[in-house]
């Protein structure tokens, strides 16, 4: 499965070459046009039997992170985070540092020399650091520079019952099944497709995105944890903060989920935001959804989504775009 | 990879939580068969290996220790949504476990992730960390599932692979004290190539973590001349005092005070001084936090020396030594055994 490599490459948000350029070379053989365009995103065209309406499928690739802002006399390296990390999940963990994925790790202060009262009180950012094992400011200065973006270390693990774990599948997972509905041969809807940039720090690649395109339909494909079990079925968002996703178009899926008897979770007001807001109002504005992967520990280096959504979510978008071609 | 990092690599990525040594004593003693003519496991599964000396006409025992046993945690209870709670074995910070990776050892090893019991976005005040109360395993199993395969009381450890970093620095979960077991090899190792008298007795305790309690018993039973423990010691990081700590691959740290025989400490100096091998003080009048404060006072009373390798992150899944700081104190104790003999000894021990 191709989430397995997605999910292990290391991109951060505005460091999105690698990620980039592995789904480059996975989907330019099954494409139209492909392009790159000037802040980053990847966009591809697909042709099939129907051509209008314009339909837009997009995923972000980006990942949260962190980037190193400082090296102190011990070799040990400051950091800040890329996109909105909690601190608390920060000690001690394994990390890889940039874009050679040199490892390190992000230690702890020991139990046996602390007072009661610091156990209670969480650690900012400003008082960790990342050990790459080195004991000078000039030994890390060979190897690391300011700037250089932070993964979290984590294996794909397959666990429990039909469930995966691995890091950044918020939103690979999304990207997964955007890159399976551009390799199958046979479409009946032309499309769109957008690999999108920079969402987890807000900047929204698929706001331009969307601009160059112009679509009539705006499909974005994420996660979210929504409040909802994994394993009961992609999400269908009616609305987040900033974004009244299309009630039409969640009409249509719903009917054809229900018609189909494909498991899926319908979502009021969903607190994870997407890029919604900004890609259903750029330019003339679009018919925007939201299909997403209900995903638990989202921004951890442990996030989990189970195998049965994943392959829901194909299936729904599959129908989705043949209903749109007029089957 | 070097033999010595494989075999630390095989090491900390085993489990043995405190009273649950089983699995690793049997790597350990499979490991140093290959130099010493005896080996055993008693019943509380401290693991013995003994390498005999040359014309040891005197019957002169050196035991060496270092605990094979790690901190880890318990199932107290298991919810009707299958998710796990735990208790601790030995010292955690509950803020190193938010989304470790564990492993449970039920009727199988079953994978688990530590979570946070409420979503972190809902628990909005981030200055405040979460204590193990507010912590549970998801193993992605219903109840009926989990409960087939573990049960309260079933031991969990960390699920950490051993990190090669610069330098030789290596990071992982329990190199206390597995280091220390990786220094008895690499000493074994040594002890191949010096001529030595005295017969070594390397001893992979168990339960230290939870009162030094495998020492206890193996040293009574073997009642050495002389014990060394080997463990763990404070590595210098920003937040910590330097009068307190060592610094990491400078050698390994020379306890001094009164848990440790005097006249013994002064020839493990004088042998690091003439091989020139690099070591570290370290000051600590009281008894030791270690396997050596149980030596100490076993039996009539054993005289005591204490080793420890300089290690950062303590009692964490990122623990990180310096392989250059193993191999030196390999060798100042080998050099150190290989000192002793029926001519020295009397007068060494002599207060």
């Amino acid at each position: 499965m191709s989430l397995k490599k997605l999910s292990r490459i290391n991109s951060v948000s505005g460091n999105e070459g690698k990620i980039r350029d592995y789904i480059i070379k996975e989907i330019k053989d099954y494409v139209d046009e492909i392009r790159v365009d000037r802040i980053g995103n990847i966009i591809a065209y697909k042709s099939g039997k129907q051509t209008q309406p314009k339909v837009m499928i997009s995923a972000h690739m980006d990942e949260v992170g962190l980037m190193v802002n400082s090296i102190d006399s011990q070799g040990l390296l400051g950091f800040t985070p890329v996109g909105e990390i909690d601190n608390r999940i920060l000690m001690s963990k394994p990390v890889c540092v940039g874009n050679k994925d040199l490892a390190g790790v992000i230690g702890a202060k020991p139990i046996h020399l602390q007072k009661s009262e610091e156990r209670k009180k969480a650690l900012d950012y400003t008082e960790l650091y990342i050990d790459i094992g080195t004991s000078s400011k000039e030994e890390s200065e060979k190897l690391v520079s300011i700037g250089d973006y932070v993964s979290f270390k984590s294996d794909f693990v397959k666990f429990g019952d039909n469930l995966l774990k691995g890091k950044a599948l918020d939103n690979r997972a999304g990207c997964s099944v955007l890159i399976d509905a551009i390799k199958k041969k046979q479409i009946d809807t032309s499309f769109y497709a957008v690999f999108s940039v920079m969402k987890e720090i807000g900047i929204f690649g698929g706001e331009p995105a969307t601009y160059s395109i112009d679509p009539d339909i705006n499909i974005i494909l994420d996660s979210s944890s929504g409040g909802k079990n994994l394993g009961d079925g992609p999400i269908l968002s009616l609305m987040e903060k900033g974004a009244f996703f299309n009630s039409d178009l969640n009409k249509t899926i719903m009917n054809i989920a229900k018609n189909k008897s494909i498991p899926h979770q319908i979502c009021g007001f969903d607190s994870d935001e997407s890029d919604g807001c900004k890609v259903q109002t750029s330019g003339k504005g679009s018919k925007s959804i939201k299909i997403s992967i209900p995903c638990n520990y989202r921004r951890s280096p442990v996030s989990v989504i189970s195998k049965d959504d994943l392959k829901n979510m194909s299936v729904i978008l599959d129908e989705l775009l043949k209903n749109i071609g007029g089957k | 990879m070097s033999e010595l990092k494989k075999f630390l690599e095989e090491l900390s990525n085993d489990s043995g939580v405190s009273g649950y040594e089983e699995e690793i004593s049997h790597l350990v003693k499979k490991r140093f068969e290959k130099y010493c003519e005896e080996s055993y496991s008693d019943s509380m599964y401290n693991t013995v290996c003994i390498k005999k000396g040359q014309d040891n006409t005197d019957g002169i025992k050196i035991m060496l220790a270092a605990h094979i046993d790690e901190i880890g945690l318990m199932i107290k209870d298991i919810d009707e949504d299958g998710f796990i709670y735990f208790t601790t074995i030995g010292g955690f910070d509950p803020r190193v476990l938010l989304y470790q990776e564990v492993i449970i050892h039920g009727k199988k090893d079953v994978f688990g992730l530590i979570v946070p019991e409420k979503d972190l976005n809902n628990n909005t005040d981030k200055q405040k960390a979460l204590g193990i109360n507010d912590l549970r395993i998801d193993t992605g199993y219903k109840e009926d599932k989990i409960k087939e395969l573990t049960r309260i009381g079933d031991v969990i450890t960390i699920k950490r692979e051993l990190i090669s970093l610069e330098n030789e620095s290596v990071s992982g979960k329990a190199l206390d004290d597995r280091a220390g077991v990786a220094v008895m090899y690499e000493c074994a190792k040594e002890l191949v190539q010096l001529k030595h008298e005295a017969d070594v007795y390397f001893v992979g305790t168990v339960q230290e973590e939870v009162g030094t309690r495998g020492a206890a018993t193996s040293s009574f039973s073997i009642n050495p001349d002389i014990g060394i423990a080997i463990d763990v010691s404070f590595g210098y990081t920003p937040e910590l005092s330097r009068n307190r700590t060592l610094d990491v691959s400078k050698g390994s740290g020379l306890t001094i005070g009164g848990n440790i025989h005097l006249k013994l400490r002064e020839q493990m100096v004088k042998v690091g001084t003439e091989y020139n091998i690099p070591f570290q003080y370290e000051v600590d009048p009281g008894p030791t936090g270690t396997d050596a404060r149980a030596i100490q006072i076993t039996r009539e009373g054993i005289p005591t020396l204490l080793l420890s390798i300089p290690l950062k992150y303590m009692h964490t899944s990122t623990e990180l030594i310096n392989l250059k700081d193993v191999k030196s104190s390999a060798k100042l104790l080998a050099r150190f055994i290989s000192s002793i003999t029926k001519d020295n000894l009397e007068e060494i021990l002599c207060h």
